[in-house]
């Protein structure tokens, strides 16, 4: 077996083309030649593997190996960005060159010199997943197998599968910082299917975060196969759903992901500054029912959402965003925080070196309340209740947002009663956390397993939740009146 | 001239071959890739970003007897891909015989003689410069905030260009390189509405050819007609109506409808079109058709993934489901022929997939479609993932307009429409004849019977 330890990043101490201070200096200068007002540099490694077992085999492995350099030159509100994959000085110099031409004049800055800002240490894997043997990953996928088959005659498929990942950055700017991290990943997924009389329906069950394989000590693979092949058989005998303007209560933990979009993407600072958010100038303003507390925190311990530092080389925070309904922040980058006269809060992120920082949400949580969640739910005398989402979208110039449930039921007189298939939630953001009349005291973080997207980039996130009860929300069912 | 060196991609593709035989692969098949692109991008008339780069990286996939793996790396220095083909060994000793890998029939191969000129490659894609990228997004969003002044705010235009090579070359004897390029042009205005929300509206134009993409001040304008025409939205009630897509929002469709008949989702029985081959699964109405031939179309192809001659595929005809699209994994399973659909990521993985997905356009206009409907939800936009390929559930989030005696009304947003997908496709009593091929899976116009509409 060739030693795991082999992966290093050439720009490391210790790789192939270690990058030092003077070189970072230099290329800093070439990306101000032209008159910017800020530059820096992100160097990035990733190694990223899967392992997918399907029919009872490992049937596919794979591994991947991208890395470069991002060149990014700030003059006024424009950017100029250039990357490039060979870390050469001729081929990062050039990357230098084309993204200073964004400025065509101005006063020459000189960047300043290095100091390391403070990293946490916000995930220490113990077992490390590229430390582990394949062998080990493979006993793993086998060992989810056997359970879901095991636990029910009606599974007929299932599919699970192991994926890993480390991140290695170095970010250099001008006005000093010179960080760098190593994000550790681990997402695990199964998925069944499960058939009775002709009729098929699929569960799943993910989880993971910046954790090594001792995650398993935790949420056991069995118990993820037990979980999808519970999901799949209750969807069998899932009915179709009412449509129209009902009461919906929402389970704890995963339901997080509507409040990312219905919420989150509308405190991006990015959209702020430009005016095209529906949240742009209500900083002060009620914006949600008085029970509803927002926050975005990248410093949890191994959360999927979390890091130690940003992609900017900003240190993130712990950042209350609504407060007792009222909006007192937004998220923001290095960009949109300069244009407030606000310090970056740590949210700048970027997909790899070859797209640019933007403000990103990380762990986005709504805090908790004072209501017990069997109280909520005896509240509803006719409604939904929505425990496993598909995903969800925003648009962010009004906040409507659209979620498709993967697990709903009815619930009729206070009790769940018939599981629904083919549910959406439609609403609008703001409107929705109008309607927050009722929130649990079961707080809960899901688990890792959420991949956010915007301008085409995608970041891992965290979410979580406590039960929430919305007085009336858009349900898109198919049994109209 | 073309800056791309094919030759060199395909010794770079024919070494890592060769060299992963050497290491013990019984099959061995690589692919090199190197992509250029410059985006420029403005907003409220100024600079936002003007971005340049370009990229190479290899793939592999190995075969051990019938143990596979794959690999992908883009560094491209001697130790990087070294370690990149022994991991790719590494890797396939891990994984477990699967009775249905291996290589795609030699004789279905493409030869060199059979390979057609699809006119992918535009050398003057490459000339747009970042000066030019951006003259060209400031007239288009011009363009559109100089048509009215509740277009008061934009999320910007941008004009792209991209251009790219790729090599393939495997142990079974195939071996071919081949170049594309594609421009785009999009815009974004944004308007203040009366109850105080935004509304965001955009219209794009993308080609293979640069002559043949609009005028940046077309797009402009239309995609601030696009954006003015949502003021004043509100929700419908709920309730069982005709809906009528545009071809932005029926594409998304045909998009569900791709992944319902690819081989993958057919033999692991995760399509709800499974077992209905040679079954009626559409109105007569409707005939679907994938084909990697057009000259200059976005998701044109002179081979597929694995190196098979492209061929035209009808997967429904007349409403019949008359053909899956497979690769030679896929075809296995199933016991069936390959239809060449396979493709390959850059990452070296294959699965089969589409080309250019259409469906066949009708003969009246999508004005004479909309003045002949009596009532209808007539959808522009879709949002969110609500489909369940297993079952063909679908419901998803949709804006566009209320129609009523053939005129449009007024503009509507937040609510769902829904119907299973089966009922869906069979549902179908009139397509329109506004084909265009701007990207790789594209419908004209059409209406579905009823469908539920959930609003207020």
């Amino acid at each position: 077996m060739p030693s795991p330890s082999a992966y290093v990043a050439p720009f490391a101490s210790g790789g192939s083309a270690p990058i030092d201070p003077e070189l970072a200096r230099r290329l800093l200068s070439t990306a101000l030649s032209q008159g910017g007002d800020y530059a820096d540099l992100f160097f990035e490694y990733v190694v990223s593997g899967t392992y997918a077992l399907e029919e009872r085999i490992l049937k596919s492995a794979s591994r991947a190996v991208s890395m470069g350099l991002g060149v990014r030159v700030l003059k006024g509100d424009a950017t100029g960005f250039a990357y490039v994959q060979e870390l050469t000085p001729e081929a990062m110099t050039g990357a230098a060159r084309t993204a200073a031409q964004i400025a065509a004049s101005g006063a020459k800055v000189a960047p300043v010199a290095f100091r390391a800002p403070k990293v946490g240490e916000r995930y220490q894997p113990r077992l490390a997943t590229f430390d582990v043997l394949g062998e080990t990953k493979r006993d793993l996928l086998l060992r989810a197998d056997a359970a879901a088959r095991a636990a029910d005659a009606r599974v007929i498929r299932v599919e699970a599968s192991l994926n890993e990942e480390l991140r290695e950055i170095l970010i250099a700017t001008s006005d000093g910082k010179l960080a760098a991290d190593r994000q550790p990943m681990l997402r695990f997924t199964v998925r069944v299917i499960a058939e009775q009389n002709g009729k098929r329906q699929s569960g799943s069950s993910s989880g993971g975060g910046r954790v090594g394989l001792e995650y398993f000590d935790g949420k056991s693979v069995e118990q993820h196969a037990r979980e999808a092949v519970r999901h799949a058989l209750v969807m069998l005998d899932a009915r179709e759903s009412p449509a129209g303007e009902l009461p919906v209560v929402l389970a704890p933990g995963e339901s997080g992901i509507l409040l990312h979009e219905a919420v989150g993407h509308g405190l991006e600072a990015d959209f702020n500054r430009k005016g095209t958010s529906n949240y742009t100038g209500q900083i002060g303003q009620r914006v949600a029912s008085d029970l509803c507390t927002v926050v975005d925190d990248g410093t949890l311990f191994a959360s999927r959402g979390s890091i130690n530092i940003d992609d900017e080389g900003n240190e993130p925070g712990s950042a209350t965003l609504i407060e007792k309904g009222i909006l007192v922040a937004y998220m923001h980058d290095q960009h949109s925080a300069g244009f407030f006269k606000t310090s970056p809060s740590g949210n700048g992120r970027r997909e790899s070196f070859a797209s640019r920082p933007l403000p990103r949400m990380t762990n986005t949580m709504l805090l908790g309340g004072e209501h017990d969640p069997e109280e909520i739910l005896r509240s509803v005398k006719r409604g939904i209740y929505a425990s496993k989402f598909g995903g969800g979208q925003v648009d962010i110039s009004n906040g409507d947002f659209v979620f498709s449930l993967t697990e709903g039921y009815l619930i009729e007189d206070g009790k769940l009663t018939a599981p629904l298939k083919g549910v959406n939630l439609i609403g609008n953001g703001p409107e929705v956390m109008r309607r927050v009349d009722m929130l649990g005291t079961d707080f809960a973080l899901s688990d890792g397993m959420w991949t956010c997207g915007k301008n085409g980039q995608s970041v891992p996130v965290g979410v979580g939740c406590p039960t929430i009860k919305l007085s009336a929300v858009t349900v898109g069912g198919t049994q109209a009146g | 001239m073309s800056r791309y060196d094919t030759d060199a991609l395909l010794a770079l593709a024919g070494s890592i071959v060769d060299r992963a035989l050497a290491a013990g692969a019984t099959v061995a098949e690589a692919v090199a890739g190197e992509e250029r692109h410059l985006s420029a991008k403005v907003r409220m008339r100024e600079p936002e970003l003007v971005e340049e780069a370009g990229s190479r990286s290899v793939g592999l996939r190995v075969m051990l007897g019938q143990q596979v793996a794959a690999t992908y790396t883009s560094d491209l220095t001697e130790g990087g891909i070294s370690r990149f083909v022994a991991d790719a060994l590494e890797l396939a000793r891990l994984s477990q015989p699967d009775p249905f890998a291996g290589p795609p029939d030699p004789s279905l191969l493409c030869k060199p003689s059979e390979l057609p000129d699809l006119d992918l490659f535009d050398e003057s894609v490459d000339s747009i410069d970042a000066a030019r990228g951006l003259q060209m997004a400031l007239a288009a969003e011009a363009a559109a905030l100089g048509l009215d002044s509740r277009l008061n705010n934009s999320e910007g235009a941008s004009v792209s260009r991209q251009s790219g090579a790729s090599a393939i070359v495997t142990s079974g004897g195939f071996r071919a390189a081949r170049r594309g390029t594609y421009a785009s042009i999009v815009v974004s205005p944004v308007a203040d509405d009366d109850d105080g929300k935004k509304r965001v509206g955009y219209y794009w134009s993308s080609r293979r050819h640069l002559a043949e993409l609009m005028a940046p001040e077309a797009v402009g304008e239309e995609a601030g007609r696009r954006t003015l025409a949502k003021l004043g939205s509100r929700k419908l009630d709920t309730q069982e109506v005709p809906v009528i897509f545009d071809p932005d929002s029926g594409r998304s469709l045909l998009g569900l409808l791709a992944s319902c008949v690819t081989g993958g989702s057919v033999w692991r029985k995760s399509s709800y079109l499974a077992e209905r081959l040679g079954t009626a699964v559409a109105s007569e109405l409707v005939t679907v058709v994938d084909d990697p031939l057009i000259a200059r179309a976005p998701g044109s192809q002179p081979y597929d993934g694995e190196g098979l001659r492209a061929r035209k595929n009808v997967v429904v005809e007349r409403g019949t489901l008359s053909s899956f699209l497979l690769d030679s994994y896929s075809a296995r399973k199933l016991d069936m022929q390959s239809t060449a659909s396979a493709a390959r990521g850059s990452s070296g993985g294959v699965s089969a997939g589409t080309s250019n997905l259409f469906l066949q356009p009708g003969t009246i206009s999508p004005e004479a479609l909309l003045r002949e409907t009596d009532k209808a939800f007539y959808v522009t936009g879709m949002m969110g993932f609500g489909f369940n390929a297993v079952t063909g559930d679908f419901s998803r989030g949709a804006s566009g307009f209320w129609v009523e005696r053939g005129e449009r009304v007024f503009p509507v947003s937040e609510v769902t429409v829904s119907l299973n997908f089966d009922e869906l496709l069979k549902s179908i009593d009139a397509v329109a004849n506004d084909l265009d091929l701007r990207t790789s899976i594209s419908t004209p116009t059409f209406r579905v019977r009823a469908m539920t509409v959930a609003g207020k």
